[in-house]
């Protein structure tokens, strides 16, 4: 048994807003897979809960009328990885949370859950900031969108309103079209791991292989949420890509990092890893684009 | 606070049951409790270990991280499903048996259930990729070799493919 005070379950967005409201303490269960674990190790013992994972509507990936690619947040992670949508226009997602735990941990872990929670690790969040996705919440006064770097407030602290769920994760288009990109997650081990640093890096290329027109990288674990790099890719965009361009890119990153000691790794060693990953993802992103590091 | 119930309705090894249940109970509580399936068993309790793992609506998932409330409507397989009317045991099970897949026996039930999950995809697994699919189990006894062997040899002879180990 959990310790639990009490349980709603809602079977609608309409529902889960009205629990809300009508029960400020609770909080929100969506797969639990984070909040069943930490009531049983009691840092949420006694509470109550508004169970959301029952609204089938916030399941499953669509492209919504401006071709933006919608992912509802109960979506599990294995679902997200086999969506032919997700294959197609941002495999990389697919490819990250492949990563999360083990397989009975995708398939019950969410994209909302893992955002939510404001977990600087979390295996999404890296690709969702190099994505700009944005964060779609539903409240008393209907829906509110933000971009995910906007989301994150500080570490395990999102925003989200008292009377808001978040209902999706919108990736636009202009974000996904012709656009490649590769996620490398350090661990100590392949599976059931949290990440040491977690690295996302898409591209796009001209018409001719030639030049970076555009190149995001974010981290996980490099800060207390997962930020961005202006400095590195400052240094790509509009750069042919290259050895050399892959190895100041890489450099460019130290500006914009910020991890720290912890008993997984020493900042000194997430640094260095850093580098690396940038570089590897960089390089693996311009092949997966059709390019080559000349 | 009193206790909080719901009756939950569902499919469990192919019969439709029905039971009060309490809001506090995880799915591994239920099964064990309420319809005594104790191949479903209590490992680490917190999604670690793969002890606890059933098939819902054909998908793995550890039911101790899973509220029993959630089980309404759905289809649940447990290892006791996987018997035959006469008691045979299913080919999975067998080559448990032969590879020597098995020492206490306490992770078995919950990697037999991952096994059947993979097998039903009816795809043919690299060695790679099956590794993968079997990594939310941990066996204290084995040391996971066999285990894999008994998963692999099941999955080629499904495709009626001679097996090189
Ligand atoms: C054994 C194990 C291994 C794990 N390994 C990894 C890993 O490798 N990588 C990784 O990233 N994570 C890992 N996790 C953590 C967890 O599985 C993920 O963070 C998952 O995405 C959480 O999703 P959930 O639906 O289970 O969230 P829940 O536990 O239901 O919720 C998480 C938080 O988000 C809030 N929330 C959830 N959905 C919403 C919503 N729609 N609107 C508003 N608030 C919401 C909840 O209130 C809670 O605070 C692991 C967990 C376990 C138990
Ligand atoms: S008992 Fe459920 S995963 Fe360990
Ligand atoms: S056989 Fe003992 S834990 Fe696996």
């Amino acid at each position: 048994m959990y310790d639990m005070k009490a349980l709603y379950e809602a079977s609608s967005v309409e529902e889960a807003v009205a629990l809300r409201v009508a029960h400020p303490e609770a909080q929100i269960i969506a797969g639990g897979s984070d909040v069943l674990v930490q009531m049983r190790e009691g840092r949420r013992a006694g509470k109550e809960l508004i169970s959301i994972y029952g609204i089938d509507a916030l399941r499953g990936v669509s492209l919504d009328a401006e071709e933006a690619l919608r992912i509802g947040s109960l979506t599990s992670f294995s679902h997200i990885t086999r969506d032919p949508l997700i294959q197609k226009y941002c495999n990389v997602l697919g490819e990250a949370v492949d990563q999360v735990g083990s397989p009975q941990i995708r398939n019950i872990g969410t994209i909302g859950g893992n955002t939510c929670n404001g977990v600087t690790s979390a295996d999404s969040a890296s690709t969702l900031h190099a994505y700009e996705a944005i964060v779609e919440l539903t409240g008393q006064n209907g829906v509110r969108r933000l971009p995910i770097k906007d989301f994150y407030i500080k570490a395990g602290q999102v925003d989200i309103k008292p009377d808001e769920i978040q209902t999706a994760i919108l990736i636009p288009k202009a974000s996904w079209e012709n656009t490649f990109g590769h996620y490398i997650k350090y661990g100590l081990r392949n599976a059931m791991e949290i990440a040491t640093l977690g690295c996302s890096v898409n591209v796009r290329l001209s018409a001719d292989k030639r030049t970076i027109e555009r190149c995001r990288i974010a981290y996980g674990v490099a800060g207390p949420v997962p930020m961005r790099c202006p400095s590195a890719e400052a240094a790509a965009n509009g750069a042919a890509p290259s050895k050399a361009l892959a190895e100041r890119f890489a450099r460019a990153v130290i500006d914009d990092i910020n991890p720290r000691d912890s008993w997984r790794a020493s900042k000194a060693f997430r640094q260095h890893i850093a580098v690396e990953m940038a570089k590897r993802a960089l390089t693996r992103a311009v092949e997966l684009a059709g390019g080559e590091m000349a | 606070m009193s206790a909080q119930y719901k009756l939950v309705h569902c499919t469990i090894n192919g019969k439709e049951v029905e039971k009060m249940v309490d809001v506090r109970a995880s799915l591994t509580d239920m099964l064990r409790n309420d319809y005594h399936l104790t191949s479903v068993k209590k490992g680490c309790e917190v999604g670690e270990c793969g002890a606890c793992n059933v098939l819902i609506n054909g998908e793995a998932f550890n039911s101790c991280i899973y509220l029993a409330v959630w089980a309404e409507g759905k289809d649940i397989r447990t290892l006791e499903g996987l018997l035959s009317p006469d008691g045979e045991l299913s080919d999975i099970q067998k080559a448990f048996v032969e590879e020597t897949a098995i020492q206490c026996g306490f992770c078995t039930p919950g990697f037999i259930m991952t096994a059947v999950e993979i097998l039903e995809t009816g795809k043919l697994y690299t060695d790679e990729e099956l590794r993968k699919l079997l990594s939310g189990h941990l066996c204290r006894c084995t040391g996971y070799e066999n285990i894999f062997r008994a998963v692999k040899k099941t999955m080629y002879r499904r495709h009626g493919k001679a097996i090189d180990f």
